[in-house]
C-alpha cells in the first residue's frame, strides 16, 4: 500500500526475508551460535530425556509388575472352623474335588490348584535316606499341593518332574523339594535316579523332583510339596478360616491382564452354593503404581530442566544483546537503506528465535537419543510420548523469542546515525 | 534549470546541550536534477550534519527540506524510511559492507525493505554491480576485495534502487590515490548518466570533479560558485 504522503510503497520485510536474514546472521558466527544454543540444548534435552526416561522406567516397572503379580489370583477358604469334613475325605475343604478342573474352565486361567500348609506335630524332623545323619537345619515347610497347584506355582525344575495327577489320585508317597532343602538333606539332583527318600516324622516320601525357583507361593522359602490326597491321608484336613495359617488356598495363574476378570468369576465357579466362603485376592491395578513412580522423580528432574531452560534463555538474551551492540553499524546501515525500527526488531527476534528453535531441535534429538540408548543398554523398551516429544523444539522457539525481546527493542531504538559515526 | 531534487529553506540543526550546539545554521540551497555538488569544509564545520539531514538520517530543528518537491519535515518515520530506501543512496567513507555477506548480498540489502519482488531484486543487484565494473566479483566477500572494490560495492548498493539523490560521504577517504581517481571517474560517469550527486569531502581534488562547490564553515553554508551547472 503506497503512502499517501510520498506516493512510495511503505518499507516492508516479509517473513521469508526476515528468516533468510536471521539464518545468514547466525551462519556468520557459527561458533558463537553453538555456544549460545548450549543452554537451550541442555534444557530441552533434559526435558525430553526426563519425560522419556520416566515413561520408559514406568513402562518397564508396570511390565514387570504385570508379569510377576498381575497374573496371580489367590483364593482362600474362609469357611467356618466347625465345618470340617471327616478325615480322609475329599472334599475335606472349601474347594470341590475337581477344583483344578473348574478353575481351568475360566477363560484366562493357565493353571490353578489347591494347596495348604501341612501342620506337623511339634518336633517333627526331616531326614534323608541318602545321608541319614543329615537333618534339615532350616525350617522346611511341608505343603500339600494338587497337580494344578504345582503347575500354577511355576516351579523351575532342575531334575525330575512336578507332582502328577496319577501320584495324587493314588495317594503316592512322593515329594518335590527345592534345591536348598535338597542340599541341606544331602540329596544331589543328579542322584534322583536312585530314588532318595525324605522321612517326615517317620513317613518316607520319594523325591521325584527338585526345583530351583518358583514364581508363586514358594518363591523364597524351603519347601517340600506332597500330593494333596497323600497329605489328607497322612496328616488330615486343613483348618478352614483365614488366620489359621494352614487354611486351604487356591493359587491361580492367569494370562497377562486376565487376573481381575478371573478374580471376579472364580468364587462363584468353585463354590456356586456358597461363593462368599471363598476370599479372592486380585492384584492392584498397575496404572496406580505407574502413576506413583512417574510422579516422584519426574517432578524433580523437570525442575532441573526448567532451570536449564532459564539459563538457556539468559544465554540467548545475553548473546543477542552483545550482538546488537556489536552490530550497531549494521543496524544503522539497514536503517539508512530504508528499514523501519520494527524491521530491525523483527530481524533480531527472528535470529534469537531461530537460535532457540535450533537449540530445541538439537536438544530434542539428544534427549531422544539418551532415552533410546539408556533403554537399549537396559534391554528395556523405550517409551516416548509424541505429545511431549514432537513439540519439544517449540520450547526452544519460545525461549528464543522471549530472550530476544529486550535486545530486539534495544536494536530497534538504535539511531541510524550510528552507522555513520561508527565509520 | 531542471526541477530541483533538493530544496532547503532555512534548514538548521542545533544539537541540544547543554550547551546547545548550532551545527548547521539556517541555510537555503537548491540542487537541480542531474546536479553534481561538492560540499567542502574543515572537520567539525557541519558537513556531516548536512549529510545526515540530506540523507533523512536526522531531522532538522528549523526550516524545511524538500526532496523531489516533497516536504520531508512533515513526514512520519515510516515515510522517511520509504524515502531513504527508494530515493536516496548513501556511500559512506568506511564502506559499511556486511563482512559475512558477498558483494551481491550486500547490494541486495538495499532492496530488502522496499517491496521489490525477489527475482527483480537479484537482477537489479547484478546490474548495479555491472555498472560499477564488479560484475565478475559478485560472490566475493568484502574481506577478499580491495578498498577500491569495496567502495564500488557500496556505490552499487547506493544506486541499485536508482535513487534521485546519491550522497557520498568522503568516498575516497579510505582509498589510495589511484583507487580514488578511478572512483571519481566512476562518479563522473554516474553523473553523466543522470544521477544527482552530492559529495561531502575535504579533498579539493575530489571537489574539483563537481560542477559546483559549496563551502561550509562553522555551520554556515556558502555557495562558492553560486550557480548550478546542471
Amino acid at each position: 500500500m503506497p503512502s499517501s504522503a510520498t506516493g512510495l510503497p511503505l518499507p516492508r520485510l516479509t517473513a521469508r526475508d526476515a528468516t533468510a536474514e536471521a539464518v545468514a546472521g547466525i551462519a556468520a558466527r557459527p561458533g558463537r551460535a553453538a555456544a549460545t544454543m548450549l543452554g537451550t540444548v541442555l534444557g530441552v534435552g533434559a526435558f525430553v530425556a526426563v519425560l522419556g526416561l520416566t515413561a520408559t522406567g514406568a513402562g518397564q516397572i508396570s511390565r514387570q509388575f504385570t508379569v510377576l503379580e498381575d497374573t496371580t489370583v489367590t483364593v482362600q477358604d474362609n469357611g467356618p472352623v466347625n465345618n470340617v469334613a471327616a478325615p480322609g475325605t475329599n472334599p475335606a475343604i472349601g474347594f470341590p474335588a475337581d477344583a483344578d478342573a473348574v478353575a481351568g474352565h475360566i477363560n484366562g486361567v493357565t493353571a490353578a490348584g489347591v494347596w495348604w500348609p501341612v501342620s506337623l506335630p511339634a518336633g517333627a524332623s526331616f531326614t534323608s535316606s541318602l545321608a541319614l545323619s543329615a537333618t534339615a537345619s532350616q525350617t522346611v515347610n511341608l505343603l500339600a499341593a494338587s497337580p494344578g497347584a504345582t503347575a500354577a506355582m511355576g516351579l523351575a525344575m532342575v531334575a525330575g518332574q512336578r507332582l502328577s495327577t496319577y501320584e495324587n489320585d493314588t495317594g503316592q508317597h512322593v515329594a518335590v523339594i527345592d534345591t536348598g532343602t535338597a542340599a541341606a538333606l544331602g540329596i544331589s539332583p543328579a542322584r534322583l535316579a536312585s530314588d532318595p527318600a525324605v522321612f517326615v516324622d517317620g513317613i518316607a516320601y520319594t523325591v521325584v523332583g527338585v526345583y530351583s525357583s518358583a514364581q508363586r507361593v514358594v518363591t523364597d522359602e524351603s519347601a517340600m510339596l506332597i500330593p494333596e490326597n497323600t497329605a489328607l491321608a497322612d496328616f488330615g484336613n486343613p483348618e478352614p478360616g483365614i488366620g489359621n495359617q494352614d487354611e486351604a488356598q487356591m493359587v491361580v495363574a492367569t494370562r497377562i491382564g486376565a487376573a481381575r476378570a478371573v478374580a471376579r468369576q472364580i468364587a462363584a465357579a468353585e463354590l456356586p452354593a456358597d461363593p462368599s466362603r471363598l476370599v479372592v485376592t486380585s492384584p492392584p491395578s498397575p496404572q496406580n503404581l505407574q502413576g506413583e513412580v512417574s510422579g516422584d522423580l519426574a517432578g524433580l528432574f523437570l525442575v532441573l530442566a526448567l532451570i536449564s531452560l532459564l539459563i538457556g534463555a539468559v544465554g540467548i538474551a545475553n548473546t543477542t544483546l552483545v550482538a546488537v551492540l556489536e552490530r550497531t553499524e549494521e543496524i544503522g546501515l539497514r536503517r539508512a537503506v530504508g528499514a523501519r525500527p520494527r524491521h530491525i526488531a523483527a530481524q533480531f527476534l527472528a535470529e534469537s528465535t531461530a537460535l532457540g528453535t535450533l537449540g530445541g531441535l538439537i536438544g530434542t534429538c539428544i534427549g531422544v537419543g539418551t532415552v533410546v540408548i539408556f533403554a537399549a543398554a537396559k534391554d528395556w523398551t523405550a517409551v516416548l510420548n509424541p505429545a511431549y516429544t514432537l513439540p519439544a523444539p517449540l520450547i526452544g522457539s519460545v525461549v528464543g523469542l522471549l530472550a530476544g525481546a529486550y535486545p530486539a527493542l534495544r536494536a530497534a531504538r538504535t539511531s541510524p546515525l550510528a552507522a555513520l559515526r561508527h565509520g | 534549470m531542471s526541477a530541483p531534487v533538493i530544496e532547503l529553506r532555512g534548514l538548521a540543526r542545533t544539537y541540544p546541550g547543554p550547551p546547545p550546539v548550532p551545527a548547521l545554521r539556517p541555510a537555503d540551497l537548491v540542487i537541480g536534477a542531474g546536479g553534481y555538488v561538492a560540499v567542502t569544509g574543515p572537520s567539525g564545520s557541519g558537513k556531516s550534519t548536512l549529510l545526515h539531514l540530506l540523507g533523512l538520517l536526522d531531522a532538522p530543528t528549523e526550516g524545511s527540506y524538500l526532496l523531489d518537491g516533497l516536504d520531508t519535515s512533515a513526514l512520519s518515520d515510516r515515510d522517511r524510511s520509504a524515502l531513504r530506501g527508494r530515493r536516496i543512496g548513501i556511500v559512506f567513507q568506511a564502506f559499511h559492507l556486511l563482512p559475512y555477506r558477498t558483494a551481491w548480498e550486500n547490494v541486495l540489502l538495499a532492496e530488502l525493505y522496499n517491496q521489490t519482488p525477489r527475482g527483480d531484486r537479484l537482477q537489479a543487484a547484478l546490474d548495479a554491480l555491472d555498472a560499477v565494473g564488479l560484475g565478475h566479483r559478485i560472490d566475493a566477500l568484502p574481506s577478499t576485495l580491495s578498498g577500491g572494490e569495496c567502495q564500488r560495492v557500496a556505490i552499487a548498493r547506493a544506486l541499485v534502487n536508482r535513487p534521485s539523490l546519491l550522497l557520498c560521504d568522503e568516498p575516497t577517504g579510505n582509498l589510495d590515490s589511484r583507487n580514488a581517481a578511478a572512483l571519481m571517474e566512476l562518479l563522473d560517469q554516474l553523473n553523466a548518466a543522470g544521477f544527482t550527486i552530492v559529495v561531502i569531502t575535504h579533498d579539493p581534488g575530489v571537489a574539483a570533479h563537481a560542477g559546483r562547490t559549496i563551502t561550509i564553515s562553522d555551520g554556515v553554508l556558502s555557495d562558492r560558485t553560486g550557480a548550478d551547472r546542471a
